[in-house]
């Protein structure tokens, strides 16, 4: 691969492993939901993420030149490997902390998705422009769920409340700058992550405010890595039942 | 918790539909999260262009045990088929 398109490369594992990892967390979930509706909601959030996912690991395979596909970047890498921030591979937990995780990311994935609708790279643009769509119903979808829990029952608004306070800490990845963002924006490739933080901030605050919940202090530690490689053990797991297939029986097609 | 949300039925106007059909029901606290549900349960693959949600226990149905003095007047009445008229081409959807 020509070191121009390295960062390049490495941004589209960031956004592919990041919406690969969130479909396979929602997914788990898929003949367990609270309710018929609510389950057959979050598996077509999660079907909608994993179609994302391969458009952009497509993407990611043709700036690399390598003679590998998609599928093999999803099943055949290792923990280390894998780009996705922090957040999305957290443990679904229950379901307020599944619905919570949704609603940090769905916030930025809006906004970072509506940045790339503009991209100077017209393919990633295009990627945007038809995720966007999805994206907005998700967020949509997250938002009402957080205000009806929140402002819902007691025991409703304190499952809600500690899974924003637990979560808290995996929302700064999202807003990191670093070498690899740096000379795709300087081109108008991406977006600065922390040129969105505001909006997400005042964003989730609304929410917040209507679904009376405390926003967690803004000077908490935030965990870091997950966009470098550098991953929590329980990706290592949800790898494992993700790729045990192609792992055990290589190259198996439909 | 489900058994306290009460029902609702489902109705979708497809692409090329004129009117809305009957798909089924679900269950859902309120209107808005029924045309939600009825988003992600029933328009999946592509059904429709627009969702009516209404409460089940606002349908007035009628009743089994009037169904020979309701309908089957009509079944020996098919002067009231509009088949014995040419129809011009050019009106559609009758």
């Amino acid at each position: 691969m020509d070191k121009d398109l390295q960062p390049r490369f490495e941004w589209l594992l960031r956004m592919g492993d990041t919406s690969l990892i969130l479909a396979q967390r929602l997914g788990e979930w898929c003949g367990k939901g609270p309710a018929l509706e609510e389950d057959m909601a979050l598996t077509n959030t999660a079907l909608d993420l994993l179609g994302q996912a391969r458009l952009w690991l497509a993407y990611a395979c043709e700036v690399e030149g390598a003679e590998r596909d998609e599928d093999q970047l999803a099943f055949l890498r290792d923990s280390r490997e894998f780009r996705n921030v922090l957040l999305v591979e957290r443990p679904n937990s229950n379901y307020a902390h599944t619905l919570m995780r949704q609603f940090y990311f769905d916030a930025w994935h809006h906004l970072a998705l509506r940045e790339l609708e503009e991209s100077a790279d017209p393919r990633i643009g295009e990627i945007a422009s038809k995720a966007v769509k999805e994206a907005t119903y998700h967020l949509r979808r997250s938002s009402d769920l957080v205000v009806r829990l929140g402002d819902g029952t007691r025991q409703s608004h304190d499952m809600v409340q500690s899974a924003a306070d637990s979560l808290w800490t995996y929302t700064g990845e999202l807003f990191r700058n670093d070498e690899i963002d740096a000379p795709l924006a300087a081109e108008g490739i991406v977006f600065e992550p922390a040129s969105l933080h505001e909006r997400w901030s005042s964003y989730v605050n609304a929410v917040f405010a209507a679904a009376t919940l405390q926003t967690p202090p803004s000077n908490t530690y935030m965990q870091l890595g997950g966009k470098q490689g550098v991953h929590s053990e329980h990706l290592g797991y949800l790898l494992a039942e993700m790729q045990v297939l192609q792992r055990t029986h290589q190259g198996a097609k439909w | 918790m489900k058994a306290e949300w009460p029902l609702w039925e489902i109705f979708i106007r497809s692409q090329h539909g004129l009117a809305h059909k009957h798909v089924g029901s679900l269950h859902a606290p309120d209107a808005e999260m029924a045309i939600s549900n009825a988003r992600d349960v029933y328009t999946r693959r592509n059904e429709g262009v627009s969702l009516w949600v209404v409460r089940s226990s606002e349908i007035v149905a009628s009743s089994p045990d009037e169904k020979a003095a309701l309908f089957d007047p009509a079944r020996d009445k098919v002067y009231r088929h509009p088949t014995f008229f040419p129809i011009p081409e050019e009106v559609k959807n009758i």
